[in-house]
């Protein structure tokens, strides 16, 4: 399939500040594609620019081969959800629902029956006579949705739609927002700051900072071969250890430096010169932890620890170890409840290892990222869904 | 259902002080100024024994209904006018940056700093024959050297419109303040012309606004007194005027008395009754 959406060397600039920074990008037909940033990345604002809110300083938007950069939002065949879902309130759901089609002029019998469809695709028939404000958050949204389909859109745009959910309702509506898109079959355009959103429902994710795109490929290699420190920072979480290449096993593989511990493996993909300084990379479900040692296998990177932190998360414990200086993070799945092994508390001393092909290796990290990589232990009971990934 | 009914007490509580009030202020000068209406007067100027219905019947003098329509044609010509340039000066302080925002507003504000009568003089002067527009307008050529300015009803709607039109913003600009401009954006991703846009949501959107500027211009215009009679003339005298002549000039309570009456039920009741409907069409569609 060809490139359906495209943006072509697109720049906004508010003032002195780059919103969006000579983005290119393109994405295909029928592609669920997420924009994912920390906010203020400029997603938002590249939605904007694909609805017609915003005029690009510089740089083309095309659509299906159309050159959209000059269309008003109203000529553009592209719709959006907003965050806020900006349903009418002096109009009933049916008006709302309607509304594209009335301006659009369209018969009374077609607009019947078209608004009916959508009505009963979002479930929501019986509540067609009600307004916005006597609705719960999650029907506002399917009709927002019904709005903007109605008008049979070439691309969907979503502006972060479920933030403004609760938890569980935000698990429903994201199984909803996949059914749709596979109903509908057009374009999605999906703004999130969510990695675990982003992760579930789409085909391809770009992943946005400082108005610049970092990596953009499928939910599996942003999270498993971050092109950037930013990406692996942003993307889950990482153990990010700083040391140096030291030398080289064969093609594949090298000898880091990092703290006191020497002749660490990692696999090198990237041809990093002897001498370099490096961030080696760890998810922290990739490191196992045990009481006892383990056995020596090739490829294989043991470390002796401290527990310095252990934080149960109901389906996961995480572990935060001090091997030397390093401060390293480790999440481990219960597959049993310790039955057969003592549980490992804290200040115990403990053995830490890793596969060589887990870690990878990243070019020093701009200062931009310090804040990321040095994010300090989650606190109990916060969110980590996203280790559930990988 | 209970509950309700609890609500529905504490409402009653809760707007009693406000009721009392409006009760001993407004019902009941009110009720004195229909007694009134129905009552002789005596030739010193006060009120005469009994009770009579002539009062009212001389309302039906061709005269009074000739100032009665002007009346009215004149305060709809000034709410229309106010209403015309109150949205758009509105829409535009509620979109512009705070600071500026600021700076209008003053600028709305600062003539209530001056006296009302003494602004209404000013435009007097302004418009006089030797004044400054006039003289302005002859040498554009866009008047005749001996065409007045003044007492006329031109005068009246432009000087009321200079006098009520921030009264017109200020409910305007409140309203359009807190619209939500997402659904201006919403209207014209689905479609909707800028235009489209602007009368199906933007002023739907602030329709509460709108209603509160309309009463605030459309009421004081109908009892306006000191504007017909300061840069008016004997074409664009108003029901104001008459009330006046027949309490000062006449000494004619119950005349006066009786137009009064006619007055304030001509403005109380399309008001009611447009507070009426907009009560029926606001209720939620019932589930409750």
């Amino acid at each position: 399939m060809a490139e359906f959406l495209e943006f072509q060397n697109v720049s906004k600039y508010f003032g002195a500040i780059k919103a969006v920074d000579q983005v290119s990008l393109e994405i295909k037909k029928g592609e669920f594609f997420s924009l994912l940033g920390p906010s203020g990345c400029g997603k938002t604002t590249m939605l904007r620019l694909v609805a017609g809110f915003e005029h690009p300083n510089a740089g083309r938007i095309l659509l299906d081969g159309e050159d959209i950069t000059d269309l008003p939002p109203n000529k553009r065949k592209v719709n959006t959800i907003f965050q806020s879902y900006a349903l009418f309130p002096h109009m009933t759901v049916w008006e709302n629902i309607a509304f594209g089609l009335r301006i659009a002029k369209k018969s009374k019998n077609e607009i019947k029956r078209e608004v009916e469809a959508m009505l009963h695709l979002i479930r929501m028939t019986d509540q067609a006579p009600k307004r916005p404000d006597q609705l719960s958050g999650g029907q506002k949204q399917r009709v927002a949705v019904a709005r903007a389909l109605i008008n049979k859109p070439q691309v969907l745009l979503l502006d972060e739609p479920l933030a403004a959910l609760d938890l569980k309702l935000r698990q429903r509506m994201l199984i909803e927002i996949d059914m749709i898109h596979d109903e509908v079959g057009i374009t999605f355009l999906y703004v999130t700051h969510d990695q675990g959103e982003a992760m579930s429902l789409s085909d391809r994710i770009a992943v946005m900072d400082l108005g610049r795109i970092e990596q953009v490929g499928i939910p599996a290699e942003i999270y498993e071969t971050p092109r950037t420190s930013f990406v692996a920072a942003f993307i889950g979480d990482t153990n990010f250890l700083e040391g140096e290449v030291t030398d080289l096993v064969d093609n594949e593989y090298c000898h880091l430096k990092i703290a006191g511990f020497s002749g660490i493996i990692c696999f090198n993909d990237k041809s990093i010169r002897l001498g370099n300084p490096v961030y080696l990379s760890i998810r922290p479900e990739k490191i196992h932890i045990s009481r006892d040692r383990p056995e020596e296998l090739p490829l294989r990177n043991i470390l002796p620890a401290v527990v310095e932190d252990v934080i149960y998360l109901g389906s996961t414990t995480k572990y935060w170890v001090r091997a030397q200086e390093l401060r390293i993070q480790i999440l481990r799945q219960h597959f049993r409840f310790f039955l057969d092994e003592k549980p490992i508390r804290w200040k115990d001393d403990v053995w830490i290892w890793w596969h060589g092909d887990d870690g990878f290796m990243l070019e020093r990290y701009r200062e931009v990222d310090e804040n990321l990589i040095s994010i300090p232990p989650q606190k109990v009971g916060e969110s980590n869904e996203n280790n559930e990934k990988s | 259902m209970k509950r309700e009914t609890r609500n529905k007490t504490q409402e009653w509580l809760v707007s009693f002080p406000s009721l009392f009030w409006l009760a001993l202020f407004f019902v009941m000068p009110t009720a004195f100024v229909l007694a009134v209406a129905l009552r002789p007067s005596n030739p010193y100027g006060g009120i005469g024994a009994g009770w009579t219905l002539e009062n009212l019947r001389r309302l039906a003098d061709p005269n009074y209904l000739i100032i009665a329509w002007r009346t009215i044609w004149i305060s709809v010509l000034i709410t229309f006018i106010c209403i015309l340039l109150a949205i758009p000066i509105g829409y535009y302080l509620a979109r512009v940056t705070p600071k500026w925002r600021n700076f209008f507003l003053m600028l709305v504000i600062i003539p209530f700093w001056t006296n009302f009568l003494i602004r209404i003089f000013a435009w007097k002067v302004l418009l006089h024959p030797e004044g400054l527009i006039k003289r302005l307008l002859v040498f554009l050529g866009m008047a005749a050297p001996q065409t007045s300015l003044l007492y006329n009803p031109a005068a009246v709607v432009l000087v009321s419109v200079y006098t009520f039109l921030p009264f017109t913003i200020l409910p305007i600009y409140a309203a359009a303040d807190k619209f939500d401009f997402t659904l201006v954006e919403a209207a014209r991703d689905l479609g909707a012309r800028s235009f489209q846009a602007f009368y199906k949501i933007f002023l739907p959107g602030i329709r509460r606004g709108l209603f509160t500027a309309v009463l605030f211009v459309f009421i004081p215009s109908l009892g306006s007194y000191i504007i017909p009679d300061i840069v008016g003339g004997p074409t664009s005298e108003m029901i104001g005027n008459k009330i006046a002549q027949r309490v000062f000039v006449d000494r004619n309570l119950p005349q006066a008395s009786a137009l009064s009456v006619i007055l304030t039920l001509s403005v109380l009741a399309p008001l009611i009754a447009v507070l009426f409907l907009q009560g029926k069409k606001e209720k939620p569609g019932a589930i409750f």
